[in-house]
């Protein structure tokens, strides 16, 4: 050690420091971009304010309400056929492209597949697909389908190469064949985690299918774009409580499955669960 | 071999699940079921359509191919490099209000339950409107362009990254900050030295992770007008020049997988 | 019913798992199809290969297995499915599958007798599930049928465990360190149930084992195996000190 240096107890952080300087100048520069003027900002919140004073009351006619009545009973069509598809989908090809269980060559034609259906986002994904099936429902069904396999059988896979190897062992040395040996040993070890992505999936289709309209693939997404355009923003506002509102009821029946099936409650445990003390009752309310 | 030494007991029924259990599941496979075939007879199939279909599908691939490269230098490298400044901004903007957010949804730390539920209700309440509704929002606002697409990351993020966050902190050890506070600490220190340090590698895995998302999101902003790649696919679509929009379409592939890679190796020296 | 023979011939059984580092160099071995046989040595010998090697979870490098007129070293597809579902298995840590119930853990034994969509809706027939309960009476488990096997303790899961083998109706039972993660009464325990469950139905047992008191209590026949090798072959009572010398190496941990 050298005899004079004063002891630091903190040393500078080096890359740190130098790492927090690269970020500021990024955000200066990103920022100027943007083209983010004052004038820009004041005349932005003017029309902020008078767009919030359109969007209320929001417009809950009877004509409006058929509209977003019918609209949203088209997106949760979607979703249920989506999400019943895609999942039934993924399951094989999540295990295709488990690396523990299958030879190679079967596990990279699944990831390849699975990190193409991921890298696009469901509205591009129905672009192409209203290309090829026409506007309507039906490519949205195909949006919402290469959505879901991009996702569940991803985390499917995954969790199936994270499961203990011994107890998959075990089934094998009772000479059960390849699929016993899945359902058996496999399986209930990713079940209650492939519940939580496919529930998870539910709610996520749930809430695309109410967007995917945007470029003519069914659902309210197509009223809510010709509102917007229209200036027609106390409609506006009445869908977005709508589609906010059904998503919300979506997640509660998520959770509800996912509670009957990996956890195995009874609907009285679940309702006494549901209501423990009153703060985290109102915790879990908001939450939904 | 005397595999059942002959006991006399009364025929025992072994049953997976109780009577309950059964009829709640049989009642759910009932419901999807039902939907289904619901959603099934009402949606508009128009059989035409789909006998067509995989022949507009290799129409679609033949106009597709072979691409045109050019376009990348002309138009989708300056709109890349805008929706990675969408993304990217986005998530630092929304990582800055998603930490007293998150901060005022965690019960350890608040432990002052109305503001629990007051930042539990603006986190659900951004997460449930979508990107693309924000940034439609947002250009009604501001007008279109990039500043938009931003904002509406921003805002999108916030719910999602201020929920893992509160988690994250009320997942924290008790310890550490029982320790400080002992030490009569003020209540700023006890999060700077007690909290933070504990839950510094999830906050910026979540906000990897939602920036790997964002640069996902990022790519459709345009389609409504807020700014980044889609506006370039969206003038090509309008063009019905479809081998410019397989240019866009290859781009955000190999865009997404980067970024995907990135987050990973990054998350993995973090943690 | 007339017994099949039960018997085992192993015969220059290697098995490298990195080319030219045998684990196993030659094993010639006959096992008589009766009682236990003991297999003893130290840690990484060599003795789970070989254990593991006989139902194929480990494939040998070179060498046969023959047992009921079938080289089990060169058994594909059906036919080693077949010869698996007649050779139970115990594992050191139980390996039973957590989430499902102690019921489904023990019926896991009948898998290879049934097709995998009867297996998806557990379509037990009758004289199967009856047979679960008494081999769960027999273990003393029954009240737990409905129990996930991950709420059960370390002796109760290898109970359960040794139920799960011998619903398979095997010819022979493996148990790989059956009893090295249970605390010594629950040990003897868990032999005396295997011993005893065994001889009943005239099984005979293979059992790897670290605890040379435990063997020389339950088993017939001991055989000392070390560097891939065996060195001792014999009656309990032939085990001398200077064979554990010879096993083990070393003398202090004797006295």
């Amino acid at each position: 050690m050298p005899a004079a240096s004063p002891r630091v107890a903190f040393p500078p952080n080096w890359p740190a420091r130098i790492g927090w300087l690269v970020l500021a100048a990024y955000v200066v520069w990103a920022t100027a971009q943007l083209d983010f003027t004052w004038e820009r900002f004041v005349s932005g919140i003017d029309n902020g304010s008078r767009f919030l004073s359109r969007m209320f009351p929001p417009a809950f006619g009877a004509d409006k309400v058929e509209m977003i009545v019918k609209g949203l009973t088209e997106s949760l069509q979607i979703t249920f056929i989506a999400t019943v598809l895609g999942i039934a989908l993924s399951l094989p090809i999540g295990l295709m492209a488990a690396r523990n269980l299958m030879p190679a060559w079967v596990v990279w034609p699944a990831r390849t597949l699975i990190a193409v259906s991921r890298s696009f986002h469901e509205v591009v994904v129905a672009i192409i697909f209203v290309k090829a099936v026409g506007f309507g429902a039906m490519a949205g069904i195909g949006a919402l389908v290469v959505g879901s396999i991009g996702f569940v059988a991803k985390l499917f896979a995954e969790a199936i190469e994270e499961i203990s190897p011994k107890q998959v062992e075990a089934v094998r040395a009772t000479g059960a064949s390849f699929m016993s040996v899945v359902l058996f040993g496999v399986l209930p070890q990713v079940f209650s985690r492939f519940l939580g992505f496919a529930t998870y999936q539910f709610d996520s289709n749930l809430r695309h299918s109410t967007m995917i309209g945007i470029v003519g693939a069914g659902g309210i997404g197509g009223t809510l774009f010709a509102a917007f355009q229209r200036f027609d923003y106390d409609f506006v506002c009445a869908i977005l409580i709508s589609i906010i509102v059904l998503i919300m009821i979506g997640e509660i029946i998520s959770n509800f499955v996912r509670a009957l099936f990996s956890e195995n409650l009874s609907v009285i445990e679940w309702f006494r669960r549901k209501a423990p003390e009153r703060r985290d009752k109102a915790v879990a309310v908001v939450e939904g | 071999m005397s595999a059942q030494p002959g006991m006399a007991a009364a025929e025992r029924e072994w049953k997976r699940f109780t009577p309950e259990q059964r009829f709640l599941r049989f009642g759910f496979f009932f419901f999807v079921v039902a939907a289904v075939v619901w959603s099934l007879k009402t949606i508009q199939v128009i059989p035409e359509f789909l006998y067509d279909a995989p022949e507009q599908v290799k129409d679609f691939f033949e106009r597709m191919w072979p691409m045109d490269t050019a376009y990348y230098a002309k138009s989708v490298h300056a709109a890349l490099i805008e929706t990675l400044n969408i993304a990217t901004l986005g998530t630092l903007l929304c990582m800055v209000f998603a930490l007293p957010i998150g901060m005022m949804a965690a019960r350890n730390l608040v432990p002052f339950w109305p503001l629990n539920v007051f930042a539990k209700f603006l986190l659900v309440a951004t997460r449930s409107v979508n990107t693309l509704v924000w940034a439609l929002l947002f250009i009604a606002i501001f007008g279109p362009g990039a500043l938009a697409g931003t904002l509406a990351i921003a805002f999108r993020s916030i719910g999602f990254v201020g929920k893992l966050f509160g988690e994250a902190l009320e997942e924290a050890q008790k310890g550490p900050i029982e320790a400080l506070t002992a030490t009569g600490a003020p209540k700023a220190s006890v999060f700077i030295k007690g909290y933070w340090p504990q839950v510094m590698p999830a906050f910026w895995s979540i906000a990897l992770f939602r920036w790997d998302i964002n640069v996902r999101e990022s790519a459709v902003l345009g389609l409504v007008g807020a700014g980044g790649i889609g506006m370039a696919m969206d003038a090509a679509m309008n063009l019905f020049r479809w081998d410019q929009v397989a240019v866009v379409l290859a781009t955000v592939f190999v865009v997404v997988i980067i970024a995907e890679v990135v987050v990973t190796v990054i998350r993995k020296r973090l943690i | 019913m007339t017994m099949t023979d039960r018997s085992i011939e192993i015969r220059r059984l290697t098995k490298e798992y990195t080319r030219g580092v045998p684990v196993l160099k030659g094993i010639d071995l006959t096992i008589k199809g009766e009682g236990i046989t003991a297999i003893i040595g130290p840690s990484g010998t060599g003795k789970s290969t070989l254990i593991r090697c006989i139902n194929r979870l480990i494939d040998p490098t070179s060498g046969e297995i023959l047992f009921q007129g079938k080289n089990l070293a060169a058994l594909q597809g059906a036919e080693l499915r077949a010869a698996r579902r007649k050779i139970g298995m115990v594992f050191q840590e139980y390996n039973l599958v957590e989430r499902l119930t102690v019921m489904e853990n023990v019926l896991t034994g009948r898998l290879g007798y049934m097709s995998a969509f009867d297996a998806w809706l557990r379509r037990f027939t009758k004289t199967d599930i009856e047979e679960a309960f008494q081999l769960l009476d027999a273990v003393g488990l029954a009240a737990f049928a409905n129990q996930r096997a991950d709420s059960l303790s370390g002796g109760q899961r290898q109970r359960v465990g040794i139920a799960r083998a011998l619903m398979q109706h095997p010819d022979l039972l493996l148990a790989d360190e059956p009893t090295s993660s249970l605390d010594p009464k629950t040990s003897v325990e868990i032999m005396e149930i295997m011993a005893e469950m065994a001889g009943k139905r005239n099984i005979p047992v293979i059992v790897n084992i670290h605890n040379v008191e435990l063997a020389k209590r339950f088993c017939q026949r001991m055989i000392g195996m070390t560097g891939g090798k065996v060195v001792f072959d014999g009656a309990p009572s032939a085990l001398t000190e200077s064979d554990l010398k010879a096993i083990y190496g070393g003398q202090d941990w004797l006295h």
